[in-house]
């Protein structure tokens, strides 16, 4: 179901970072109950994006509204998943504490015991399947448990728009599949808009509606058929690139340079192209 | 039956020497309030990772308890000014990694020794003792004045008042200080309002123990309790009663010493440190043989899955 009105809208973002050019005419909208993958290497501009939408930098120029107005305004409507949060195993501080600091962390004056809250963590604990692990000391946690402990974080107070920077980063194939699984579960259960940072595009594909792939502050941007063609990603990349895919995998590749002795290079690795 | 016991041990507390000694009554109430403040800001400090900061303040501020006799001025005053002077100096240097942090702070606890010397040195030639100097550095509980005993409550009262306002936002910050932020909570400014508590906790510490062993009662309490326990609340209790355990029995010891040395007390400072050690080393052998038996039970529960 789509709203009329977009979550997240960015239209012709550019950032600067100490007199450097980041972010260039980045746009995309991203309505609620869709899941975008925000793909790019170390140094794309993945970061300063994110950090942009959080509010946490100033634009040079465009604008990124959530739900209308300025990320500054609207923070309140995002969750943010921070990237790798290292617990200290000797962190006295139980899942369901963590959970809880999400409703309430930034108050003054000591916690009083509240129903309402407690109802509140229990739920977002059940969102994300942590009941086992609740009390549990965070720093004991296995680094998927962390990653949904932190989730569920952001998931207390009701966010619109969820954000995760690199969730995938350090977990092995069967936590990040387990991962990517619930948050399309959660984008299509609660109706919001989530968006993930990744460097692969590939355990994302089962759940991902729409695609942000940046190239060095530049975005193409779209449905994955859309944007994942070699015509497209050479214009993005400025040399040209070739779209394999294999089993429901994508690979994308810079082309071999014209004067590249491909045969020989096909003998040497042991299978013809 | 129950009144007559407790009438009883009324009486013998009441006229038990060690109780009403007058500088062992200012020794129990101002070691309490080190005990408990250095206790409750100690937890907080470990949880963020500043446990050399702690330290370093602590050292630092033997430079204002030197001062302090050379001016004539209250020594919790020049404790506690100096620890100030170098939680802003820490900050103002830079802190945004842990390793810049560990370098201010290094940097400042050099320069803030630097200034000690000198002191110490003016101290024993202008009053040709070494008395001031043991007393800044290692502490003198039997030897604190009457009139420090409100001070050391008030600035003890000013941490509680400042851990209760702050207990979430720092809780938070010790977490992850992007969390923090998102929540419209500034880590620096955290950072430094800890900071300070935690300068007023070490001037009282510094004022019952010693500045330099300061941080022994400001690590060791929280050290042992947040390894044993599941919750901040849990580990705040846990300290309290360990840090003043530690103190008060450490008076006792001192106090009693007298009697085992033919006339020469140990100084309580020396059982005090001792005291919290011996609970630290008492914590990791108790996390250690938990966390062994929650190892140990892993496996056999998954093999009954199967």
């Amino acid at each position: 179901m789509k709203s009329i009105n977009p979550i997240l809208s960015v239209a012709d973002l550019s950032v600067d970072l100490g007199g450097r050019s980041i972010l260039r005419e980045v746009s995309f909208d991203l309505y609620p109950g869709q899941l975008c993958a925000l793909i790019g290497e170390n140094g794309a501009g993945k970061t300063t994006l994110l950090r942009t939408l959080l509010g946490l930098i100033k634009q040079r120029a465009g604008h990124a509204l959530i739900d209308g107005a300025p990320a500054r305004e609207n923070r309140a409507l995002v969750g943010y998943v921070p990237q790798k949060i290292t617990f200290d195993p000797d962190l006295p501080l139980r899942t369901r504490d963590l959970v809880q600091l999400g409703v309430d962390g930034h108050r003054l004056g000591l916690p009083l015991f509240s129903s309402k809250k407690k109802t509140a963590v229990a739920r977002a604990l059940a969102a994300v399947g942590g009941e086992e692990f609740a009390d549990q000391r965070v720093g004991e946690l296995s680094g998927g448990q962390q990653q949904r402990a932190v989730i569920a974080h952001a998931l207390v107070r009701e966010p619109r728009l969820l954000i995760l920077d690199e969730p995938l980063a350090n977990l092995d194939f069967g936590s990040a599949n387990a991962l990517v699984a619930l948050l399309g579960k959660l984008t299509h259960e609660q109706q919001i808009a989530v968006l993930v940072t990744a460097h692969d595009m590939n355990p994302l594909l089962p759940e991902m509606d729409r695609l942000v792939y940046l190239v060095d502050g530049r975005a193409a941007t779209g449905s994955v058929a859309e944007v994942v063609q070699a015509e497209v990603l050479s214009k993005l990349y400025g040399y040209p690139v070739s779209v394999l895919t294999h089993g429901g995998r994508i690979l994308v590749l810079p082309d071999a340079p014209e004067n590249a002795d491909v045969a020989n290079m096909n003998r040497c690795s042991g299978h013809g192209a | 039956m129950v009144p007559e016991v407790m009438n009883e041990l009324w009486r013998c507390l009441s006229q038990s020497a060690f109780l009403n000694s007058q500088p062992v009554q200012t020794a129990l109430i101002v070691g309490a309030c080190a005990a408990l403040v250095s206790a409750i800001i100690g937890v907080f400090t470990v949880l963020r990772g500043n446990a050399f900061a702690g330290h370093a303040l602590a050292d630092v501020s033997s430079a204002g308890g030197a001062a302090s006799f050379l001016l004539g001025i209250s020594p919790l005053l020049g404790f506690l000014g100096m620890a100030w002077i170098a939680a802003l100096g820490m900050e103002w240097l830079g802190v945004r990694k842990a390793r810049e942090r560990d370098l201010a702070t290094g940097i400042v606890l050099g320069a803030g020794l630097g200034l000690s010397a000198l002191f110490l040195y003016l101290d024993v030639t202008t009053t040709s003792t070494t008395g001031a100097a043991v007393s800044v550095m290692f502490g003198s509980l039997f030897a604190v004045s009457r009139e420090l005993i409100w001070p050391a409550i008030g600035a003890s009262l000013a941490v509680f008042v400042l851990v209760a306002l702050l207990y979430r936002p720092w809780i938070l910050t010790a977490v992850d200080p992007d969390l923090a932020t998102l929540r419209g909570i500034s880590p620096r400014w955290m950072g430094l309002l800890q900071l300070l508590a935690l300068g007023l906790a070490v001037a009282v510490c510094a004022l019952a123990i010693g500045a330099v062993l300061a941080t022994a009662l400001l690590i060791g309490p929280a050290g042992a309790a947040i390894r044993l326990s599941r919750r901040v609340a849990q580990a705040l209790i846990l300290a309290v009663v360990i840090g003043l355990t530690s103190v008060w029995a450490g008076i006792w010891l001192a106090y009693e010493s007298y009697y085992w040395f033919s006339g020469h007390a140990w100084p309580v400072s020396f059982f005090v440190v001792v005291l919290v050690f011996l609970f630290y080393v008492f914590a990791m052998l108790l996390a250690a043989r938990t966390r062994a038996r929650t190892n140990v039970t892993y496996p056999t529960m998954r093999e009954r899955e199967n």
